[in-house]
């Protein structure tokens, strides 16, 4: 649906994209992850054709979106990072005049109620636009954006600013729409990438650092070697169980519960401890009662190929 | 085009900017219109169309000093850039919008001329061209300060630049009299803007004029185009 082909793009001296490329299938939900400053924002605005390409091509089911801007836009709903209204208007009116630049003219009335009732806005229709909390603004970006029922969806940032409930609601609804549509969504909140999206493109410095499944990523740095376990007993007891595996180290994190501590047990590069430490336990009746650091979040994969990419330059 | 157009046309009266330039214009033909005509005992409106040239040049600025500007600061250029609109689009929506409002303010002379009519004999064909004449100024100085009105993010600086446009407009004739240089007086003589109104407060339609008129108008357009274009190689 969506092919963006070694985009380049300079602002002067910047260069705020350096060969990226990427696909995204119909019926994908991609999150575009990065730092300020990673050219997720400029990726999203070339696509849109709100600025141009340095060099390179972006194109939306077959229109480059610079040689035939008018077809590719009219496949994209878009809600831009800083969202901006005409706030003399009224959501209703400002929807219809949304209406009227998508070409949206059969069943318009029946189409806008749909989105305002699907986006949670449809009790503020006759409100003035420059009365809306900052949530409901954002609902308003996301009914805009709805408004011709396009085929790709692109959200820059769509959560930012908002409070933790509205957070969860504006998730859900990424997802709900990704059922139907093809979705480009840019965060630097990684857990809310790592939630919603199906493919993650990492960005660092214009540069495409990753992409590929959250999973995949996530496998790829998985430890198995090292863990943090809470065990129940002394850590002189915990010491001589697992003395009996070779290859294991022990370290005292401090007592967190009544007769209980944590530890860190590290074997050797490569080696999977997680069944031995479970066994020279269960031999020793000592109990297991908890144990961290085998799940890789997207922050750790994204430090980390972060880091790489400083290591490697 | 058309949703732009619609969307600027409410825009002018959602705020007092609308109103205000449309009475401004009412009341200085209508103050003209006694003076001259009523007060004057005659059908003649040449001086009427002859003393609205300079209101014309300084309430244009205000009519379009929001017109690119506002986008620009309030940062909806996004969505209007965005929308599948062309770029040519979006120049001839917001210029036609204040056309319709610059249209709106000057058929108030044609409103006097009606008037008249019950009273006297009016020329019509002689007003009609001076009808014609003012909406051509008119349109024409739209075109340029829109186009400055596009460079700036500001409404003020696009108003001030704009009376300044005009100023420069008003005192170019004299600026051909009191150069030396034959290249200078050639030039400002060709750029007289009032020079080439003149006629039409005669009742002379003057093709040349209205060709001069619709070139300026349409460089201009292109090159409010041309800024718009230029933002998105930034």
């Amino acid at each position: 649906m969506i092919h963006v082909q070694e985009l380049t793009k300079r602002y002067g001296d910047k260069l705020a994209l350096d060969h990226v490329s990427f696909d995204v299938q119909q019926g994908e939900v991609l999150g575009l992850l990065g730092l300020n400053g990673a050219g997720k924002t400029t990726t999203m605005n070339i696509l849109t054709g709100y600025i141009s390409a340095t060099s390179g091509r972006a194109i939306v089911d077959g229109h480059d979106v610079a040689r035939e801007p008018i077809e590719a836009k009219r496949l994209i709903g878009y809600l831009p990072e800083q969202l901006a209204f005409y706030t003399d208007m009224r959501v209703r009116e400002y929807l219809d005049f949304v209406c009227d630049l998508k070409g949206v003219k059969k069943g318009r009335k029946e189409h806008v109620a749909e989105v305002c009732e699907r986006v949670g806005i449809a009790h503020m229709t006759s409100r003035l636009i420059r009365n809306l909390s900052r949530g409901y603004r954002q609902r308003l970006g996301f009914a805009q954006a709805l408004i011709g029922n396009p085929k790709v969806l692109i959200l820059d940032e769509p959560t930012a600013g908002l409070d933790p409930s509205q957070v969860i609601e504006i998730r859900s609804l990424i997802q709900e729409l990704g059922k139907t549509r093809t979705v480009i969504f840019s965060s630097h909140v990684l857990s809310e990438v790592q939630a919603v999206c199906t493919r993650v493109v990492v960005l660092h410095n214009g540069r495409l650092l990753a992409d590929d499944t959250p999973e995949n990523l996530g496998r790829a740095l998985r430890s198995t070697h090292r863990m943090v376990a809470r065990i129940q007993g002394e850590p002189a007891q915990v010491q001589a169980a697992l003395a009996q595996q070779e290859g294991l180290t022990l370290e005292v994190l401090g007592q967190k519960e009544p007769n209980a501590y944590d530890y860190v047990i590290e074997g050797a590069e490569g080696q999977d401890i997680r069944a031995d430490v479970f066994r020279a336990l269960a031999k020793a009746d000592l109990p297991l009662l908890s144990t961290y650091g085998n799940e890789t979040s997207l922050e750790d994969i994204f430090l980390h190929l972060v880091a790489a990419q400083r290591y490697n330059a | 085009m058309l949703a732009i157009l619609k969307r600027e046309f409410r825009a002018y009266f959602q705020s007092p900017l609308g109103y205000v330039f449309i009475a401004a214009l009412f009341f200085f033909s209508g103050f003209y219109f006694f003076t001259y005509n009523l007060y004057s005992s005659t059908t003649n409106m040449s001086t009427l169309f002859d003393l609205l040239f300079p209101v014309v040049l300084f309430l244009v600025p205000v009519l379009t000093m929001r017109l690119m500007s506002e986008d620009k600061r309030l940062r909806t250029d996004q969505l209007l850039l965005t929308a599948p609109v062309s770029r040519l689009g979006i120049v001839l929506g917001k210029y036609c919008a204040a056309a319709a409002v610059f249209i709106i303010a000057v058929s108030s002379t044609l409103l006097e001329a009606i008037v008249m009519s019950f009273f006297g004999q009016p020329h019509w064909p002689v007003i009609i061209g001076h009808v014609v004449g003012i909406l051509l100024l008119g349109l024409t100085l739209i075109a340029i300060c829109m186009f400055l009105s596009a460079l700036t993010e500001s409404q003020v600086i696009a108003a001030v630049s704009g009376f300044v446009v005009s100023l420069f407009l008003m005192l170019v004739d004299a600026l051909a009299l009191v150069v030396n240089n034959r290249f200078l007086q050639v030039v400002f003589r060709n750029l007289s803007f009032n020079d080439r109104y003149k006629p039409f407060t005669v009742g002379i339609f003057d093709l040349p004029s209205v060709v001069f008129f619709i070139s300026i108008g349409a460089l201009f357009l292109f090159l409010t185009l041309a800024v718009l274009d230029k933002d998105r190689w930034r």
